[in-house]
């Protein structure tokens, strides 16, 4: 750590991880209602796990964008956070918040927008501490060095907190609800977060492969170029079927469309930068972390984002499990890895000590990538079935739902192996001391 | 390549770019806005019944089982078009009796099938629920859903 007040990083990061704990779990929760409805049907009903799943998804992806920003903004900058205790009151104020969500999710006090749920003080709570973050990321920027890295993650962290406005807005025509909704859900995901992300990548190449950084940040600007020029009017693919004119039908589907650009430049660009780095970082994890997130988001948002982006495609797949398909491996590949990249590399710096523990850490990543993907892929089955006799042939929806169980009961399988890999992930970033697995000598050349 | 884009051309053409789409889309989002209020959802009036019938929706969180257009959770049926489904469109008073019926025998308690809660809802809620979901459906939405399925 080269600068103290980096330390703030480790209590958001600890913050999010037992988020990220409750998250899956509540996941996990649900996909046991799809098997065996009557579970808890009175007493913890379906609608309000769901909130609690989501929500805890949302808070945690950003008391990880959070945290990530108070790590990379000192050593970009190089000095120290304009004011640690400002920081520390930003985290009080989040962790009231998020308590107090729960909590009234659980007695049943709650909006009535799908992931926008939080009581209205809890909004504002949010909105005062995305105030302190601003103000004491910016005040740091701006008295500091000024790279792309952090102008880029300075923008995406200023525009996601403007676009917050939005959960704020909830007109009495449900069209019009819906149309300004999707200014936080589809800007969110789809072009603020993705600045963060490009960002956060960068840095993480950065560090990991040591590329020259006129480089890296070059092909940044590149990279969210494509996110916003695609991302803005892509917000279309949404506007289809809400009440919005028809002419979103192609604007949406053209625009969307290119919204795979930026995705699979992320990738590219990860997997160039490892080849042309010349640094043997120890921190073999984190480096998987990274390949990783860019490539599964590249095929959750990327692919499976294109398979129901065409109008025409949409017109019979919207609202579907296909949807819940993309949906799961769209946030697990992008912003989820990407957050764990960011913990498996900055932990054992903020906790002083060597990246070990390794071994462990992989192994989560492949039994969550693994359970992901299966997810993914039980529900695109059951997506296209739903889709096909629904949609086309128009069977009722308990009917159709009636012939899915096999792969619900195959989705709540995958669901087993992705709670395991996060609680196998938390230990091995908090728990284990020493190394488990023995490295074996280096230096060898391979044949 | 790199003689042509340099860094600080990329972020130009970055910033640039980025504030003309912002623009395009602004344009697009006032005019899409226009077109709800005046064309779309033009069919029924948005009565203070049908605002406090939007309330109850929210305040239920309905939106976390079922989907309305499309959008929302995907455990329980379409509502968007429930009124269709049931041919009770046109008709506010059976418009009314058949949610209320269906939301009275809620839970179903039936054993392997999923359960919808029972909500706590007034019978002035309850009629202002029924001209929400009303008005809901007879919204323009370029003919989604394919069919009365939902
Ligand atoms: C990391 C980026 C992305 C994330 C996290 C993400 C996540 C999501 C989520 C959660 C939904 C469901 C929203 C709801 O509840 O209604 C959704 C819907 C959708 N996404 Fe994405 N997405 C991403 C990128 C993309 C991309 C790049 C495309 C297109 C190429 C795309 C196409 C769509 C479409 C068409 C829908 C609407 C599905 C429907 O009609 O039901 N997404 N996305
Ligand atoms: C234990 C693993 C998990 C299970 C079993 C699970 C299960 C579920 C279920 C059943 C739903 C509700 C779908 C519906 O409305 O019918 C849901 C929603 C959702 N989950 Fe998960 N989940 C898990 C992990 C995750 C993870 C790791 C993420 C983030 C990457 C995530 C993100 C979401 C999102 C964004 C939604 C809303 C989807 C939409 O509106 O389209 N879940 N999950
Ligand atoms: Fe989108």
């Amino acid at each position: 750590m080269k600068y103290q007040s980096q330390k703030v990083a480790y209590a958001y990061f600890l913050v999010a991880m037992a988020l990220f704990g409750i998250q899956v779990l509540g996941g996990l929760l649900l996909g046991w209602i799809y098997v065996s409805p009557n579970t808890l049907s009175e007493a913890l009903p379906f609608n309000i796990v769901r909130m609690i799943h989501t929500n805890a998804l949302i808070v945690w992806l950003l008391l990880g964008f959070f945290g990530a920003a108070y790590y990379l903004v000192p050593e970009e900058s190089e000095r120290e956070i304009f004011s640690v205790k400002l920081a520390y009151i930003q985290l009080a104020i989040l962790v009231v918040g998020t308590l107090g969500a729960v909590g009234s999710y659980l007695v049943g006090i709650h909006g009535g927008r799908e992931f926008l749920e939080q009581p209205l003080w809890v909004k504002f709570g949010i909105l005062v501490a995305a105030v302190i973050f601003l103000a004491n990321v910016s005040l740091t920027f701006l008295a500091g060095r000024k790279t792309a890295i952090t102008n880029i993650l300075m923008m995406g962290l200023w525009l996601l907190c403007l676009l917050w406005v939005f959960a704020f807005i909830n007109p009495d025509n449900l069209s019009l609800d819906k149309m300004y909704w999707w200014m936080v859900v589809h800007l969110w995901v789809e072009a603020t977060w993705e600045l963060v992300m490009a960002a956060i990548l960068g840095f993480l190449m950065l560090k990991l492969t040591g590329v020259d950084r006129e480089v890296i940040e070059k092909w940044l600007y590149v990279i969210v170029a494509t996110a916003l020029f695609s991302g803005i009017l892509g917000t279309g693919h949404h506007f289809y079927w809400i009440g919005t004119p028809g002419y979103w039908q192609w604007i949406g589907s053209v625009f969307s469309t290119f919204e795979v650009v930026p995705f699979f430049a992320m990738m590219s660009f990860a997997f160039v930068m490892v080849w042309k780095g010349r640094k043997n970082h120890p921190n073999k994890a984190a480096l998987l972390w990274s390949l990783g997130s860019s490539t599964v988001a590249f095929f959750g948002a990327g692919v499976w984002g294109f398979l129901h982006t065409l109008h025409g495609v949409n017109f019979y797949t919207h609202g579907t499990q296909i949807t819940a398909a993309h949906g799961h491996l769209a946030f697990y590949g992008a912003y989820v890895a990407l957050n764990l990249a960011m913990f498996t590399y900055a932990m054992p710096v903020l906790r002083n000590r060597a990246p070990y523990n390794q071994v462990l850490n992989m192994a989560s990543f492949w039994l969550m990538t693994g359970g992901m993907a299966f997810m993914t892929f039980t529900l695109t089955f059951a997506g296209t079935i739903q889709t096909h006799m629904q949609r086309i042939v128009g069977d009722y929806y308990m009917d159709v739902q009636d012939q899915l169980g096999l792969f619900y009961l195959m989705r709540f399988g995958s669901g087993v192996a992705v709670v395991l890999g996060a609680l196998l992930f938390i230990y091995s970033m908090l728990v284990v001391r020493r190394e488990v697995v023995q490295p074996g000598p280096v230096a060898v050349p391979g044949e | 390549m790199s003689e042509i884009l340099t860094k600080s051309r990329a972020r130009n053409v970055f910033y640039g770019g980025s504030i003309f789409f912002v623009v395009v889309f602004v344009a697009l989002t006032a005019q899409s806005h226009r077109h709800i209020v005046d064309k779309a959802t033009a069919g029924m009036p948005l009565t203070e019944e049908v605002r406090l019938g939007k309330h109850v929706w929210e305040r239920n969180s309905c939106i976390n089982c079922h989907t309305l257009h499309g959008e929302g959770a995907y455990f329980a049926p379409e509502v968007g078009n429930v009124m269709t489904r049931w041919g009770v469109l046109d008709d506010p008073e059976l418009a009314y009796e058949m949610l209320d019926g269906w939301m009275q025998a809620q839970p179903s308690g039936i054993e392997g099938r999923r359960q919808m809660p029972h909500f706590e809802i007034t019978e002035e809620e309850m009629r202002a629920l029924a001209e929400f979901l009303r008005w809901a459906d007879q919204t323009d939405t370029q003919n989604w859903p394919p069919n009365d399925a939902g």
